[in-house]
């Protein structure tokens, strides 16, 4: 089997274990297991991408050429890295807490969701990382061609081109697969970052490898190896400063500016903690990294003919051993470099590309009826995948045009140089509250005009795009138009060149437009939650799956609706799910089940925020909301005492009126009290003195005449000596100065006493007694109470209008008391004497024969005096009167 | 000039003592015991003189009075108002009601055989 | 929490969180100051040897990876910083 062949097979058995590792890591994180997919470590490894394959075989290439230079490349990644204190975990927690998808969802969200913000942004990224996915097609297809040149076999050179076309598919076919599997809110992709941290594995231990073979196999040993450096044309450290600040600063910026690395450091970042072992972690791979290259840039240089391209050293040096073995990983190491910058870099371009450009425009054409009709998912997913596929696309047609001639560390560069653009926007976007949207589109764009015209249109070369005229005398003529020597800036690095007036320029319209330019609202209110997102989103914390959003869920709706409510409706979602505990999964039926119920608290609108901030894990912390929920809670707790007061407040109000009518009205009565009693003393005297004066004055009166006037007189003498009595009674009673005898006797007994006392026989009322329940034995003054028994029963018997009048009298015992009911079937008191009923000299009627009105008055001073009580009981058939009174009646002490 | 003497009041004490002395003095006394068809009894006898207590069952006397005095045919009718409560209060109302006299129980027979005369004799 | 209440001990280690975040922000600081002294260095012939300078970059490479790890370890970036004074968020 020719070499040629048997490296396809690698590859292609690489690729399939990749799958395979992607597809187990995703399986893992759908179920919600594999917390080492969340470990700090893979985070690390995933970061990795930084290292292209610019970097696996470019670094030897560029060290071959410039020497130590190259290291700026990964010093000012290390920087930022340990520097993360300040920017990356501002970035990462910006990042989080708004929910941001890329670079330029981040600066359009920023700047006021500009979205002709994000549409430059993403024009900008996409041009930027062209040349850096044709660089990757190009190393692999020349990595290949490495292979082809040492296999006897190979009667034909492979075509590169076609050899780049199968990659470009390839990598295609991969990416759309696993970045496009899933529409995650939340932009993760477990397969992708698990592949590639395995990837990073592969490079590293490939290139360490290599190291290790041309240290101490093709050397002999360190001395050797330092000997050899000593001895070829790198051994002198002879960079200029301004390259090595530059080139340091530049890849610090690209670091923090590139799409792919915003996608892996801050989109896929599953907890903020990572950042804290990435900070030594992958300085120390950027260490490792480097460390072999200039060994093997020094050793090629000695060992290989002149000629042979330092970029590929890293392959043709076991190659030219024969060490075959060696070279297919070395290869595998390039390979899986390229791989994985081409995965991410599409997959965080096409999301910006369908979020910031396909979906707006989709749904403008669409109308916005998509919206409500569910298949944007579709058309969303569908546009992510035809953008993967042109970037990938876009990137082979830039290695098929520019040939393959240019450096990979030159093309790595321009491109870095390109996304910087990004720096001044991103970076004020952070840090300052007075950044605005004009001031970074004029940033952006200027900056990009710059790049665009002294870095990226030169390097294709004099009179390919710009004519050598222009070289020659700049733009229209103009000297200092010159895209080399820019203002006159004549003899520096184009690179640098490019570098510092793009960056100048960017910056001073950025931060000058800002200041002239004044924000809109919502420019405003972003850049308070960017810049102080500290203070805004204490601690989101790692969303560990549906459970932990569960329980989040679980918390506030127990704020909201207390606790036994909320535990019981989330207890009974788990079991119709068939799961144990209190903890349901978040499905869409619960989620809406939960919201309705909320929503009878807080309020429609609040509920599906609030729940919306929980399950998508958008801008405001679950703290934030436990705080909104507490002050919830505390209002409506609130609301309800005041309706509690407030009713209480009624209630005391209608107590008050009661007391002021029942007030007037006994003023009413005592005003007519002098009345009263006045017409009660003078009715009877009346008819003393008319028949004491005829019985004086009328000599001729039958002796029958004589009599009968004589008992009228008598019985108004009696009529007023009881009238008196009860007066003397009840004023006695009143002042409490009466004394009881208590004696022992039966009740029933004493309403027997009482039914003849009132004169019922011989009258027509009939009394319904129930004899059984009256055996009752009673310790209490019961002539007082007989006095009051009598009292009722003859208030029946003259004021009954029932036809036959009956009244019912019931006995039963109820806590404590003998309670004692005398129902008449007439047509009872009406509402509004009830109250004054148990006054003095109240009657129902007018007058009536025998009635003063002080009967119930001397009724209700008897039982409280026996410690009981007696009142009317409205509502029932006729007039109720209840008389109660403790069952083991100890007198009340006098 | 009649002779026909209405009484109404509501003591059956005092209605046998007030009819004693009337009748005795030659007057022919009717009576009623209620106030709700007070009228009703003073249209059927069309009496000379009315004696009407105060406080009566169902109508008060001063209710009564007025519409006494409201029916044309007894606007002229002397009314002699009999009260057991000595307040001078009732007596304005008594008055205005339109009474012509107006006595406070107890009364001696005589003054209220002097108050019918005085009455009815004009 | 009332300031009568707060334990000394938490205020130490406040101050102690504070100083370690003061760290974390220097040393790039530092490291990019200190990557850069090679282009200070002056050998007989104008120029100083690669190999010396490798060293240097790779030693203090190792030492800020150390370093860093050092002052992650006792810095929690979920934690929010407790009210910070305003001339240190400055």
């Amino acid at each position: 089997m020719s070499i040629l062949n048997a490296l396809i097979l690698v590859c292609v058995l690489y690729v399939v274990f990749l799958f395979a590792v992607a597809f187990a890591a995703d399986r893992a994180a759908l179920r919600g297991r594999g917390s080492w997919l969340r470990s700090p470590y893979v985070y690390t490894l995933s970061l990795s991408i930084y290292c292209t394959a610019w970097t696996f075989y470019g670094a030897v290439g560029f060290a071959a050429r410039s020497g130590l230079e190259f290291v700026t490349i990964y010093l000012g990644p290390t920087l930022v890295m340990i520097g993360w204190w300040w920017t990356l975990r501002k970035m990462v927690r910006v990042g989080r807490s708004q929910r941001i998808t890329s670079i330029a969802d981040l600066i359009s969200s920023r700047y006021g969701k500009s979205n002709l913000l994000a549409v430059f942004v993403t024009v900008l990224a996409v041009i930027g990382a062209t040349p850096y996915i044709a660089l990757q097609l190009q190393s692999v297809t020349l990595s290949f061609a490495a292979f082809a040149e040492t296999d006897p076999e190979a009667t034909t050179l492979p075509d590169m081109q076609s050899t780049a076309l199968w990659v470009a598919m390839g990598l295609t076919v991969f990416t759309i697969l696993f970045g496009t599997r899933n529409l995650d809110a939340n932009e993760r992709h477990h397969g992708v970052v698990m592949a590639i941290a395995v990837e990073a594995v592969v490079k590293l231990f490939a290139l360490l490898a290599v190291g290790v073979f041309v240290v101490w196999g093709l050397s002999g040993g360190v001395a050797e190896t330092l000997a050899r450096i000593e001895a070829s044309e790198i051994s002198r450290f002879e960079v200029t400063g301004s390259r090595w600040v530059g080139l340091t600063m530049l890849s610090a910026m690209a670091f923090l500016c590139l799409p792919r690395m915003f996608q892996v450091m801050v989109v896929e970042n599953e907890d903020e903690d990572h950042l804290r072992t990435a900070a030594w972690a992958f300085p120390t791979y950027l260490m490792l990294m480097s460390l072999f290259v200039v060994p093997i840039a020094a050793v090629g240089l000695d060992l290989m003919p002149s000629g042979a391209n330092p970029d590929l050293f890293v392959l043709t040096l076991p190659l030219m051993d024969g060490r075959d073995g060696l070279a297919i990983l070395s290869f595998l190491g390039g390979f899986s470099s390229a791989t994985s910058m081409v995965i991410v870099a599409a997959i965080a371009l096409s999301t910006m590309v369908s979020n910031h450009m396909v979906m707006p425009i989709w749904l403008h054409l669409s109308g916005g009826a998509a919206v409500v009709s569910g298949d944007v998912r579709h058309v969303a997913l569908l546009a992510r995948r035809l953008s993967i596929a042109g970037i990938v696309f876009l990137g082979y047609l830039y290695f098929r045009l520019s040939g393959s001639g240019t450096a990979l560390a030159a093309i790595g560069l321009i491109s870095f140089v390109g996304v910087a653009q990004f720096l001044p926007s991103l970076m004020g976007g952070l840090f300052w509250r007075g950044a605005t949207r004009t001031g970074a589109l004029a940033g952006l764009g200027l900056g990009f005009v710059v790049w665009l015209y002294c870095l990226f249109l030169p390097s294709f070369g004099p009179s390919v795009v710009l004519p050598q005229a222009v070289f020659d005398n700049g733009l229209w003529g103009i000297g200092w138009l010159r895209p080399r020597a820019l203002f006159g800036a004549e003899g520096m690095d184009p690179v640098m060149h490019a570098l510092m007036w793009s960056m100048l320029l960017n910056t001073g319209a950025f931060v000058l437009c800002s200041l002239l330019s004044f924000p809109q609202p919502i420019e405003r209110l972003q850049g308070a939650q960017f810049v102080n997102v500290f203070e805004h989103s204490p601690t989101p914390g790692g969303w560990a799956g549906g459970m932990a959003q569960s329980e989040d869920l679980l918390i506030m709706s127990q704020r909201i609706l207390g606790a036994r409510e909320a535990q019981a409706l989330f207890e009974r979602a788990a079991r119709r799910q068939g799961l144990v505990g209190y903890l349901p999964e978040p499905s869409p039926d619960f989620l809406q089940e939960l919201e309705r119920v909320l929503s009878g608290s807080v309020g429609a609108a609040t509920a599906h925020a609030m729940i919306g901030q929980i399950v998508g894990g958008a801008a405001v912390s679950v703290e934030d909301l436990m705080a909104v929920a507490d002050e919830t809670a505390q209002i409506m707790e609130y609301s309800s005492q005041l309706e509690a007061k407030s009713q209480e407040l009624a209630r005391t109000a209608r107590q008050l009126r009661q007391a002021n009518e029942k007030l007037t009205q006994i003023s009413v009565q005592k005003d007519g009290f002098l009345s009263q009693i006045s017409h009660e003393l003078r009715t009877p005297m009346t008819s003393i003195r008319a028949f004491s004066e005829i019985l004086r004055d009328t000599g001729d009166l039958t002796p029958e005449e004589q009599s009968k006037y004589a008992s009228i007189i008598h019985d108004e003498a009696v009529r007023l000596t009881r009238l008196l009595d009860d007066l003397l009674d009840l004023s006695v009673l009143e002042n409490g100065q009466v004394v009881l005898n208590s004696q022992t006797g039966l009740l029933s007994d004493l309403l027997d006493r009482a039914e003849r006392a009132a004169g019922v026989q011989g009258g027509d009322l009939r009394v319904e007694r129930d004899r059984a329940a009256e055996a009752v034995a009673l310790t209490t003054d019961l002539d007082r109470l007989a006095q009051v028994f009598i009292n009722l029963i003859a208030n029946a018997r003259k004021y009954c209008d029932g036809r036959p009048p009956v009244l019912t009298i019931r006995t039963r015992q109820s806590g404590g008391y003998l309670v004692i009911d005398f129902t008449d079937n007439g047509s009872g008191i009406p509402p509004e004497k009830q109250a004054v009923i148990f006054e003095k000299f109240s009657r129902i009627g007018e007058t009536k024969a025998g009635g003063a009105g002080l009967g119930l008055a001397i009724c209700r001073e008897i039982m409280t005096r026996l410690g009981g009580s007696v009142s009317y009981l409205p509502g029932q058939a006729g007039a109720a009167f209840r008389v109660s009174l403790p069952v083991a009646n100890r007198m009340a002490a006098q | 000039m009649g002779n026909k003497v209405l009484l109404i009041e509501d003591e059956p004490n005092i209605i046998e003592a007030v009819s004693f002395i009337l009748s005795r003095d030659g007057w022919e006394v009717k009576t009623h015991s209620n106030g709700h068809d007070a009228m009703q009894a003073v249209r059927e006898r069309a009496p000379d003189l009315i004696i009407l207590d105060v406080m009566l069952p169902g109508k008060s006397g001063f209710d009564i009075l007025q519409e006494i005095r409201g029916d044309t045919e007894f606007a002229d009718t002397p009314v002699l108002m009999l009260t057991a409560r000595g307040q001078s209060k009732d007596r304005e109302m008594a008055e205005r009601a339109g009474a012509s006299q107006y006595m406070t129980k107890p009364f001696s027979n005589a003054d209220v055989l002097a108050a019918v005369r005085a009455l009815v004799t004009p | 929490m009332s300031p009568e209440r707060a334990p000394v001990f938490l205020a130490r280690r406040s101050y102690r969180r504070r100083r370690l975040a003061d760290a974390a922000r220097l040393l790039p600081i530092a490291g990019a100051v200190l990557f850069c002294i090679p282009l200070l260095w002056r050998g007989a012939d104008g120029a100083i040897g690669t190999n010396g300078v490798m060293f240097y970059i790779f030693g203090l490479w190792i030492a800020l990876s150390v370093i860093s790890g050092v002052i992650s370890r006792h810095l929690r970036a979920s934690e929010s910083e407790a009210a910070p004074p305003v001339a240190e968020e400055a």
